[in-house]
Formats: C-alpha cells, sequence, structure tokens
C-alpha cells in the first residue's frame, strides 16, 4: 500500500465543493482522506508535498484525445499518451474513436478500456464512433457501446455530414442518455481548405476554410437537437458565430454543451507565418512560413475568433476545456502544408495555452480550474466508471494536480511524453505549469522529470 | 606632398589618400599611350575598355588615335565578370559587352584602369575569344601597380607604382567621378577587395 | 525573420537620352558619337553600389528590396547581350551544379532555367516527379535530400503545393529557386514581366499596370504585385469576385496586410483599363469553372476578355502580357493576341536571360557556403 500523502501549504481550489483556501490536501489509501481547514501540522507518517504559492486542484479532465492505439501506434500508444496526459495535469481522458480499427465495435473499446487500465498512467475512458467505420452512413450499436463503458459518440475527424443520420443519431442516443459529440464542419463548404480563410491564407496561397463551414453545422446541429431532444455537444467551437449559436441554443434551454481547445482559446491564424504569431515585417515570407504544425482541424481562427471563445469560455457558454490532442510522427508534418496532417501535440501544454487568456485578465484562473475539472467531470455524469471525477471530495479518488500559475517555462518538443513532437509552441514560453500530478493517490508526474 | 580626399563611392568611408597622378599627367599618360599603340601597330586597332573605368578610358584612347590619325576607330566594351575564377563579380550587375565590329584577323587593344593580379585580364583574354579572333591583342593599363599572380604583362602603361598590399589605387575620371586624377589609398582593416583591380 | 536589406543608393546618373545623340554633341567627331551612342545602348549606369546581404534562395519577390530587382534586371541587359552573340557559352558557372525538379509540367519554364544554367557554363539535371506518385511529404523530403546527397548547387523547383520551395529551403543547404508553388508564387516570371516592362517603358515607377482576370490562384500576378509595387508602379486590379484574393474582395474587410495594401480594386474592366500603361491579362484555368468560381467561360470573356476595344481603352502603345499559355478567345482575343501591342512572346525569350541573371546571383554564394 502507498504511504498516505500530504499536499501542504497551497491554495485549494475545488469549485464541485466551491472551496478556494489554504489548505492541505490528505490522501490515503488512493482516495481523499480530507481537506483541512487551514494549513498546519502534518500527522504521522504521511509523504509531504509542499505546495506553498501553488494551486491544488482536482487532477484535469479531458474529454477529447486521440491516443492513436489501436492502429497508429507510431503516432502515440495509450501508454505514452496517459504519460504525455500525466505531464499536463490530467488524470482522466477520453479515447477518441478515430483509431483503425475504428472504436464503433465493443471489442475495440474493450480494448482501448483494458489497455488503459494495464498500460495507462492516469484513467482512460472511450468514446464510440457515430456511425461504422465512422463513414457517415450506418449508426453504431450504441447501446451495446453504452454497456461496453463508452461516455459518448463521436465521429471525430470527420463530422457526421449528413443530416438525416445526424438526426437519427441525436434521437436513437436517447436509450443511452449519451451525447452525440460532432466535428462541426460543413465538408461542402470547407472543401479542401488548409487553414482559416482570410487574407494570410490569401497571402500564403492557401486553401481557406471559412468560419461559416463551422457556423453552417453548429446551427444546423442545434436545430437537430432541438427537434430531436438529443443530447448534442460540439467539438472544438472556435468561431465567433458558433460561440453565439450556441449562447443562444443555450437560452432556450436546449441540451447542448460545447468545447474549446487550448489552441483556440491562445493562438491565431498568423503563426501560420512560423514566427510565434507574428506577422512578418513588410509581408515578406520566411522559410519559417507554412509551419505544418500549426495545421488543425478547425483551423486556428482569427484574434476576433479567440477573443469570443475567451469570453464564451469565461461565461460559460462554452462548457469545458477539451485538447484535441493529436499527436502525429514527424513525417505527418515534415512535408508541404497541403499534405500535413491536421493536428497538435498538445496535452502537456494545456495548462500553459489556457492560462494564456488567464493572465491577459480574459478569463479568472477559478473559471479555467472550473472548466477543465468540474465541467466536463459534469460532463461525463455518473458514467465514468460509476465514480464522481473532477472534485476533491472526501472519499473520491484522489486525483490531483499542483500548479504553479506563474512559472515561466519553454517548451521543448524534444523533451515531451508524447510520441508527437507536432507542436507550433517549440520555442516559446508559456506561463503556467503543471508540478505535480496525482493519479489515486500516487505522483504521476513532476515538472523536472521531463529534464532527466 | 598633395593630399587629396577620395570617396571611395557609395559606401561612404572617406579615406586620406596620397596623389600619384594628376589630371594633367594622366591626359600626357593616354596621349603617349595613343602615340605608342599606333607606333607599334602597322594595321588599324580596336580599342576595348573593361568595365567600368577601363571603359573610360578606351573612349579617350580612340578619340586620341582619331585625333592623330584622323581615322575612325573601332570601340567597345567588355565585362569579363562572367569569365573570372572566383565567382566575386556578382555584387554588381553584369553589364552587356558592346562589339559590334568583326575582331578576327585584327589587332585589338584592351584597356583597363589598373593592372593588378592579371586575374581580371586572363577573364577579359577568355571573354575576348569568344567573339572571334584577333590577330593579336595588346594591353593597356594607366597604372601598373605589381603584385602579379599570373604571367600577364602590359604592353602600354601610364605609369608604374610600386604599392604594398594594403593600399588600393584608385582611379578617378571626369566621366564617373567628376575629375580626373589618380590616388594611392591605404585600405582599412575592413573587408578586402572592394573593387582591388587585377 | 523578415530579412530587411539596406541597400547603398548612390547618387542617379542621368541616363543618356536614347533619342539622338547627334544633336546633344555636335561638336564631337561622327566617331565619337558613334562611340557615345553605342556606349548608351550599352550600359546602364549603376544604381547602386552593391548587394549587402547574401542572398540564399529565390522564393518569392516579398523579400527582394527594390535595389536587388533592379540589379536582376540590370544584369539581365548583360546576360542578354551573351545570348545574342555567336558562343553563347560563359565558364561562369561551371563546375556547378543545377538540378530542376519540376512536380508539374512546365516545358517553357524548365527550359528556360536548363538554357540559362547552360549558357553560363553550369551542369544542369532535370528531374521531373509527379506530386502523386510523391503523395506522402516523407518522400518529397526524401527526395530533395537524396538529390541534395548528389551534391546539387541551386535547386529549382516546381511544386504544385503552395510554399512546398519553402519547407524545401528550411530542410537543405542548397539554394532554393522557386519555379511555380501551388497558387503561391512564381518569382522569375515576374522578374521577367518587369524586365519586359521596363525595356519598353523605361523606369517603372508611376506606370500604371491593370492585371485582369483570376487573381486568387495566379502565382504569377501574387509575385508580378510584389514586384510592381516595389518598383513603383502603380497597381489595378479587376476580376470576377470569387476570383479576388480574400481581402481584395467586395464586402471583405480592408486588410492591414502588407500583403494586399497599394492595390487598386476596380469594378469594371474599361475603368481599369483607362490610361493603363500596361496590360496583364491572366490565364483563366477551366477548372475553376467546375470548382463554382464560375459560371461559364463564355460569361468570363464578356466581362473581363481582353480584346481590341477594351485595348484601345488603355493608353496608345500600352503593353499587353501574358505569363502564357493563354487561352485565346477567352481571356485574350487571338487578334490583340498576335497584335502589335503584345509581348508575349518576348516576355518568353526575355525570360532565359533573367534565369541567367538570377542564377548568378545565387550561385558565388553556394560556392562561398562552408
Amino acid at each position: 500500500m502507498t504511504k498516505p500523502t500530504a499536499i501542504v501549504g497551497g491554495r485549494v481550489l475545488d469549485p464541485v465543493q466551491g472551496i478556494d483556501r489554504l489548505a492541505d490536501v490528505l490522501l490515503k489509501d488512493g482516495i481523499v482522506e480530507a481537506i483541512t481547514g487551514a494549513p498546519g501540522d502534518v500527522p504521522d507518517g504521511y509523504h509531504v508535498i509542499d505546495a506553498t504559492g501553488l494551486v491544488v486542484a482536482p487532477g484535469f479532465i479531458d474529454v477529447h484525445t486521440h491516443l492513436r492505439e489501436p492502429g497508429f501506434e507510431h503516432k502515440e500508444t495509450i501508454a505514452t499518451g496517459t504519460r504525455a496526459a500525466a505531464a499536463g495535469g490530467f488524470t482522466t481522458i477520453c479515447a477518441m474513436p478515430n483509431t483503425e480499427p475504428n472504436q464503433d465495435n465493443v471489442s475495440t473499446v474493450e480494448f482501448v478500456l483494458r489497455t488503459g487500465r494495464e498500460q495507462g498512467v492516469v484513467r482512460v475512458l472511450a468514446i464510440g464512433a457515430v456511425t461504422l467505420e465512422r463513414a457517415g452512413k450506418r449508426l453504431v450499436e450504441m447501446a451495446e457501446l453504452a454497456d461496453a463503458g463508452v461516455i459518448g459518440f463521436s465521429d471525430d475527424g470527420n463530422p457526421v455530414a449528413d443530416p438525416n443520420i445526424m438526426r437519427q443519431a441525436l434521437t436513437y442516443s436517447q436509450v443511452t442518455g449519451l451525447p452525440i459529440i460532432n466535428h462541426c464542419e460543413e465538408p461542402s463548404i470547407a472543401g479542401a481548405g488548409q487553414m482559416q480563410m482570410g487574407v494570410i491564407a490569401s497571402h500564403l496561397g492557401l486553401t481557406g476554410v471559412a468560419s461559416e463551414a463551422e457556423t453552417v453545422m453548429v446551427e444546423r446541429d442545434i436545430a437537430l437537437a432541438e427537434l430531436t431532444g438529443g443530447r448534442l455537444h460540439v467539438a472544438h467551437l472556435s468561431t465567433r458565430r458558433a460561440v453565439e449559436a450556441v449562447r443562444r441554443a443555450k437560452e432556450r434551454g436546449l441540451h447542448v454543451t460545447a468545447e474549446a481547445t487550448p489552441h483556440h482559446v491562445s493562438i491565431t491564424e498568423s503563426w501560420v507565418y512560423g514566427l510565434g504569431g507574428a506577422v512578418p515585417e513588410n509581408g515578406a515570407l520566411s522559410t519559417a512560413a507554412y509551419d505544418t504544425n500549426t495545421k488543425v482541424n478547425p483551423p486556428l481562427r482569427t484574434n476576433d475568433d479567440v477573443d469570443a471563445v475567451v469570453e464564451g469560455l469565461a461565461e460559460g457558454t462554452i462548457d469545458l476545456i477539451a485538447t484535441d490532442h493529436a499527436p502525429h510522427a514527424a513525417t505527418d508534418k515534415e512535408c508541404t502544408y497541403i499534405e500535413a496532417a491536421h493536428g497538435i501535440s498538445n496535452i502537456e501544454t494545456a495548462f500553459g495555452s489556457c492560462m494564456v487568456p488567464v493572465h491577459s485578465g480574459h478569463l479568472a484562473l477559478e473559471d479555467l480550474i472550473e472548466r477543465m475539472t468540474a465541467a466536463p467531470a459534469r460532463f461525463l455524469g455518473p458514467t465514468a466508471g460509476d465514480t464522481e471525477l473532477g472534485s476533491l471530495k472526501v472519499g473520491l479518488p484522489a486525483d490531483v494536480v499542483v500548479l504553479d500559475p506563474s512559472a515561466d517555462w519553454t517548451v521543448e518538443p524534444e523533451a515531451f511524453f508524447s510520441k508527437g513532437k507536432n507542436t507550433p509552441l517549440a520555442g516559446t514560453t508559456l506561463k503556467g505549469l503543471v508540478v505535480t500530478t496525482l493519479y489515486a493517490g500516487e505522483v504521476v508526474h513532476e515538472a523536472g522529470a521531463r529534464l532527466d | 606632398m598633395t593630399r587629396v580626399f577620395v570617396s571611395q563611392g557609395p559606401g561612404g568611408l572617406e579615406n586620406q589618400g596620397r596623389l600619384i597622378m594628376s589630371a594633367e599627367q594622366l591626359r600626357r599618360a593616354l596621349v603617349r599611350i595613343s602615340h605608342e599603340i599606333l607606333e607599334r601597330n602597322e594595321r588599324p586597332v580596336a580599342v576595348i575598355g573593361m568595365q567600368t573605368r577601363g571603359v573610360d578610358l578606351a573612349h579617350r584612347i580612340a578619340d586620341l588615335i582619331d585625333s592623330i590619325e584622323n581615322s575612325e576607330t573601332d570601340f567597345g566594351t567588355l565585362d569579363p565578370r562572367l569569365y573570372r575564377d572566383d565567382l566575386g563579380g556578382a555584387d554588381k550587375p553584369v553589364q552587356p559587352s558592346q562589339i559590334s565590329f568583326a575582331i578576327d584577323g585584327r589587332p585589338v587593344v584592351l584597356v583597363d584602369d589598373v593592372l593588378y593580379t592579371g586575374r581580371t585580364i586572363r577573364a577579359a583574354l577568355d571573354a575576348l575569344l569568344d567573339f572571334g579572333r584577333p590577330s593579336s591583342i595588346q594591353l593597356a593599363v594607366l597604372v601598373d601597380r605589381g603584385h602579379r599572380e599570373l604571367p600577364i604583362r602590359a604592353d602600354y602603361v601610364g605609369k608604374n607604382v610600386p604599392t604594398a598590399r594594403g593600399e588600393d589605387v584608385r582611379v578617378l575620371l571626369e566621366e564617373v567621378d567628376g575629375s580626373d586624377g589618380v590616388a594611392l589609398v591605404r585600405r582599412n582593416e575592413a573587408p578586402a577587395d572592394s573593387g582591388g583591380k587585377a | 525573420m523578415a530579412r530587411t536589406r539596406t541597400a547603398t543608393t548612390a547618387p542617379e546618373r542621368p541616363r543618356e537620352g536614347s533619342a539622338n545623340p547627334e544633336a546633344q554633341t555636335s561638336q564631337e567627331t561622327p566617331a565619337t558619337q558613334r562611340r557615345r551612342a553605342e556606349r548608351a545602348r550599352g550600359s546602364q549606369p549603376s544604381m547602386f553600389g552593391g548587394l549587402s546581404g547574401s542572398r540564399k534562395n529565390v522564393l518569392d519577390l516579398d523579400d527582394f528590396s527594390k535595389e536587388e530587382i533592379e540589379h536582376i534586371l540590370q544584369s539581365a541587359d548583360g546576360m542578354n547581350e551573351v545570348l545574342s552573340r555567336n558562343v553563347r557559352k560563359t565558364p561562369t558557372l561551371r563546375g556547378k551544379t543545377i538540378l530542376t525538379l519540376f512536380f508539374e509540367n512546365s516545358t517553357r519554364t524548365r527550359v528556360s532555367f536548363e538554357q540559362a544554367g547552360k549558357v553560363l557554363g553550369a551542369d544542369v539535371i532535370n528531374v521531373s516527379a509527379s506530386a502523386s506518385s510523391v503523395a506522402k511529404g516523407e518522400s518529397l523530403l526524401n527526395t530533395v535530400r537524396t538529390l541534395e546527397a548528389m551534391k546539387i548547387d541551386v535547386l529549382v523547383m516546381r511544386h504544385p503545393h503552395s510554399g512546398a520551395p519553402y519547407f524545401v529551403a528550411s530542410k537543405i543547404d542548397a539554394a532554393v529557386v522557386n519555379a511555380g508553388d501551388g497558387t503561391h508564387a512564381h518569382p522569375t516570371q515576374s522578374l521577367l514581366d518587369l524586365y519586359t516592362m521596363r525595356r519598353h517603358l523605361g523606369d517603372i515607377a508611376g506606370k500604371k499596370v491593370a492585371i485582369i482576370g483570376d487573381l486568387h490562384f495566379s502565382r504569377v500576378a501574387r509575385s508580378d504585385v510584389w514586384g510592381l509595387r516595389k518598383m513603383g508602379a502603380e497597381v489595378r486590379v479587376c476580376g470576377p469576385p470569387t476570383l479576388l484574393p480574400y481581402g481584395l474582395r467586395p464586402g471583405t474587410e480592408k486588410p492591414d496586410s502588407a500583403a494586399f495594401t497599394g492595390i487598386k480594386v476596380v469594378d469594371r474592366v474599361e475603368e481599369t483599363l483607362e490610361g493603363a500603361d500596361v496590360v496583364m491579362a491572366l490565364r483563366i484555368q477551366r477548372e475553376r469553372q467546375d470548382s463554382g468560381n464560375l459560371p461559364d467561360l463564355r460569361e468570363y470573356s464578356k466581362l473581363y476578355g481582353i480584346n481590341a476595344d477594351r485595348l484601345a481603352l488603355a493608353n496608345p502603345g500600352a503593353l499587353l502580357m501574358h505569363p502564357g499559355p493563354m487561352n485565346e478567345g477567352i481571356e485574350i482575343s487571338s487578334e490583340v493576341a498576335h497584335g502589335a501591342q503584345a509581348v508575349i512572346e518576348e516576355q518568353v525569350s526575355n525570360g532565359v536571360a533573367i534565369r541567367m541573371a538570377v542564377l548568378y546571383l545565387l550561385c558565388p554564394r553556394s560556392a562561398t557556403r562552408d
């Protein structure tokens, strides 16, 4: 049995219990034993973690992680992906179904969950596909997948393009009570676009994706959710108009939730220039331009979109942060922008990226913690292995993260635990560090470990 | 000793230099060279100047020959940079070579301002031979400053000037610089070969 | 990083007028006058004292200074003279290897580079590859690395993907010349366009250039716009709204991007052409019709095609240009395409001289690399 642990002297933030005070957190037998009234003497026999000057919060929950296993183990495995998650402060992650084979059948889902238990450093939950092969034609056996433990359904990577299939999915999924998580992009508008439509795409000669590709699909899905009464979750919301659409849907009382990614709250389309977000002087491109690590779907948007997404997150229109961690092999990105795979390996940089709007004064730290813990826990509901997550209530799993919101650190992809080194943030300094991550009472990550 | 300020052109660095040829001395040297060319060649020569100042000198020599002989001397220009062995010439645009007459079977006088290592002349010989096969090629220079690196010598020399490697010979011509004269300047520690003529 | 170039500029020497040199030099002998005329024709005074900094690649004109463009245009005069000789060969790039790597067919551009390299004495190796056989970028990278391992000094590449030469240039040591990348840039075409304009019009500054057609997908137009603005020309554009770059389209926000400042968008083609010194018709690609950008080519021709009536709106003697290959009867009528104002074939022949000047500019740098 592991020695009990005491995390002492930190500012404890637990949005579910409304706790925000200096306190010690005692962990024993893999569960939370107590949160003291104030820092004080630690009982004998405890391993002590000094959190003075730091923030102690429930471990983060990511409802949108690409773990790539089975099928793409050269990009990521459940073992490496969960280790990376621990480095990012996440103690629960939800594996997206675009594996090979797809998570459209019970045996693949069981494989993911079992491998997660056996090899995972943190808790792995699974998301099932909406349609077979994620091809948008025939619904999966949703009830059976729900029994196998999926927490929702998504064809992520592909939208559910056919409105009728989406309608059926929203209707039928009600037998499970689980959400349909749609990648909201209307393919006929998005076309073969590679980045946000606009002046920068025009400058680079890249095909633009109009924001309306997202807006149109979000509006359609909201209409279908209203029609069917189904539970809709909008994946990686990224545009102002889509934020407005979700806001209106919530005002009408629809069962609609939404997520935003760390990159869509922190960086913009100008990062495609490869200059850390700067626009090249006099418009002259350098060989750093066409940074394939910025290619992501939905694309990096405009400043205005980022502002709107942060606003939406701050007011709760956007319920939660989800990473859309999308690791790729080097060869998937060492190519032309057009050939490059979509996605950013970001689970290890997520907290630092999400602190950008906090440091700029547009998002409260308490709200950010809520969007990464309590909110995704609410989204998961009681389905996550019959245990409540996302809180430090006594008796709940001892999943804890210790954060230093003001520590600077430089992103070095080579030091990632993830196999995916694909990040546009290489060399960038982030302010906001995950110091220690504990999963079920055990330390699974300590800052500096990456330096060993 | 006369001291003049010599502008090194757009770079803007100004050096004190020692005047080694006055405008009058320069004129006389060109007159003498023109006479020597006529003396040495029975048949009419073609005069070809090398970019940049060699062109102006050649132009003057051709004019002088004409005034002596009442002739119409063929005159051309040559940019030997594409024939250099060091690819060092790309700092200035390549100029067209203008040789609008046949050079086959006739004497040609190449004109340059300063003879130094001989490498530019080597390049010029190659360039010229791509235009034809002269009966002879002769070389006229305003200043021979020594330090040859190739077995090349001038047939007509305005003035022999012993120099150190750390010095530059600056030829000023009215056409380009506003006045005539030749100065010896000490090169700064700064990068060598800002146009040190070969 | 954006490169800034501090070019030193020498006071401009008055250019000797090409018109009637005899008039101004009446005391001179006929031979001297002839000489003067000879020189006026041949050598234009250098506008500046030399290039500062070193250029490794030619990827677009966006990072060129006016002085650097001027340098290339002037060198092209020298190169044209070499091309006019009986012996069209110099030893300049002897021992250098130039590789042309084309992922799209373009006999015209490839041959132009090959000829340029060979006249300057380089060895030229031509490789054509199909982008489809090189479906994954790994192969593009491996392809160029393999080729570079065979010791090449300059890689001239054309690729259907915008930015491909930027990617390659960031990975290899050889100099990279962009011979056209996707819908992004085609710098040597732009240089030869500028050169052709300058030969006919003299100084390009202040000249009115009307560019008509598909500016969104035209890499030539994009590079031309950079070059023309740097040289001080007035650029007006006109085309179907679906084929204008975002930011120049009606209704899109006024861009603050340097890529689009100083371009005047005109709604009607007639207005665009009025008083123009240069009319440039862009190639309309038939596949644009299928992708919904255009109703049909007939309507395009009616609205934007350059014909004699429209060309008459431009300045008398205005140049008519086209980057080729032309769709005669669509963006340009056969009558004007082969008329007196067309300099379209000259554009092609100037291409060799321009590419010689570009290779000459790059090769010394690649030679001194360690």
